[in-house]
């Protein structure tokens, strides 16, 4: 701290500092190999996540702020108008439910007679998306809940149109997600119009996912839609994914080249939804990384 | 006393927060690979300048900060800080006396070291990286450097700071 002229001249010398910068990498390079091998070090993540807290409220906070603008400046007018409308979505939606409510009956009373395992129905909780970039190499978001509220590792997330992603990192108060868009997720579907199973890997673009397991005589077409078969265990079956927008067809080729989109605007969704679902046991890395 | 001492850290410890905020702030998707290593600049700038009080323990701990904000492997973002606060510190009497468009060079230099020391660790540790638009960073952390440090300086002599 003593600040002398000696600094000047060519003799201000840190004491040990190579020393030091090895220690610190030697450190790191342990950290990492401990943080890849097992998740050794949840628990540090989660400490150190609640220092990061307070920065992530504080860049979060203008987004918020501009939404609340937003929605304290529109006029009585457009309320009026968006209320009328909601009013006739949410008929059109309790319509929709109650044949939703036969047919699930009916599916239990059916799967019952086929000594089928028992559908559950997982718990839902809204979640808000905190406006924080935090890898621009990844596709992933930060929820604004976390442990307090009981989300866990590998946590399926939804939003009105379809799956979004999946926990991966549960923090105290947030935790992070990973996007169906990830190059690094992959997501075990089915075509919904036949029961075909595959996989689709996503591929860093927020409107794109592919499907590169499918040989080329698969039965599937453009137009398909692809819901979650709920095999990796990770996310609930039935979900909408994505649908498909081109097949095409190479000969010499052994895999048919398929590419989807989601359903689910990844890239512009403020609030997602959380599925608990009844075995919570599976682990993340089972069910979407490897 | 403590005031003084308390009145030569702040400016650090703010322009390093800010730093922090403006990594984490979210861009378009098309500018995001364009967003400068702000952290990694402002480092460079502090362990040139003040290489006693703010050297590679600290940017230890900011590196783990990043790892923890950015959810990449605990120790990463940490190490590739270290290495370029302790060359910056190695040379920072040179650098002092580099004229502007030499030090921009060198801040190049370690920036694209910092990339590429990351882009390794993923390497090693099989993360998929999309590798377009991976460098950007640091042709704008280069752009923005002289503003950056011409900005620091001020900051610097208002608050008093010294080595």
């Amino acid at each position: 701290m003593v600040s002398s002229p000696s600094n000047r001249s060519g003799l201000a010398r840190i004491p040990a500092l190579g020393l030091r910068a090895l220690a610190l990498i030697c450190l790191s390079i342990l950290l990492m190999v401990l943080d890849h091998r097992d998740n050794h070090l949840d628990a540090a993540r989660r400490a150190i996540g609640a220092a990061v807290y307070p920065i992530q409220i504080v860049v979060d906070a203008p987004v918020r702020f501009w939404a609340w603008i937003r929605e304290a400046g529109t006029t009585r007018n457009e309320l009026r108008l968006e209320n009328s409308r909601l009013k006739v979505e949410r008929l059109l939606t309790n319509a929709r439910l109650q044949r939703f409510t036969a047919l699930e009956a009916e599916n239990a009373r059916l799967r019952e007679l086929l000594e089928a395992r028992r559908q559950v129905r997982g718990e839902i909780r809204v979640a808000e998306i905190m406006a924080v970039d935090a890898n621009p190499y990844r596709h992933n978001l930060v929820i604004a809940i976390g442990q307090q509220d009981g989300v866990y590792d590998g946590q399926a997330i939804v939003d009105a149109n379809g799956v979004i992603g999946q926990v991966v990192e549960v923090g105290l108060m947030t935790a992070q997600a990973i996007l169906i868009s990830d190059p690094d997720h992959a997501l075990p579907v089915e075509v919904n119009r036949n029961g075909l199973r595959t996989v689709a890997l996503g591929t860093g673009e927020f409107d794109r996912l592919d499907l590169p397991f499918l040989p080329n005589n698969a039965d599937i077409r453009s137009g398909d839609l692809l819901v979650t078969s709920g095999l990796g265990g990770a996310f609930p079956s039935g979900y909408p994914v994505a649908i498909v927008t081109n097949v095409t067809r190479i000969p010499q080729e052994p895999f048919a080249d398929v590419t989807a989109t989601p359903a689910a605007a990844l890239n512009q969704v403020r609030e997602v939804m959380l599925i608990w679902s009844a075995s919570p046991a599976v682990d993340a890395t089972d069910g979407a990384d490897d | 006393m403590i005031s003084a001492r308390a009145s030569r850290h702040l400016p650090v410890i703010v322009t390093i927060l800010l730093a922090l905020m403006l990594t984490l702030v979210p861009l378009p998707e098309a500018l995001d690979p364009f967003r400068p290593d702000w952290v990694v600049l402002i480092l460079i700038y502090w362990g040139m300048t003040t290489p006693r009080s703010y050297n590679v323990g600290s940017a230890w701990i900011i590196g783990i900060l990043l790892d923890v904000a950015q959810g990449t492997l605990l120790g990463q973002h940490a190490l590739a800080l270290c290495v370029i606060v302790y060359i910056t510190i190695k040379f920072h009497l040179l650098m002092r006396v580099f004229p502007l468009s030499q030090l921009t060079a060198t801040v190049f230099a370690l920036l694209a070291l910092y990339q590429f020391l990351l882009f390794w660790i993923n390497g090693v540790a099989g993360v998929t990286m999309p590798a377009i638009g991976y460098w950007a960073s640091v042709i704008t952390g280069a752009i923005v450097w002289p503003f950056l440090s011409m900005f620091l300086s001020g900051v610097r002599f208002r608050a008093q700071i010294r080595a």
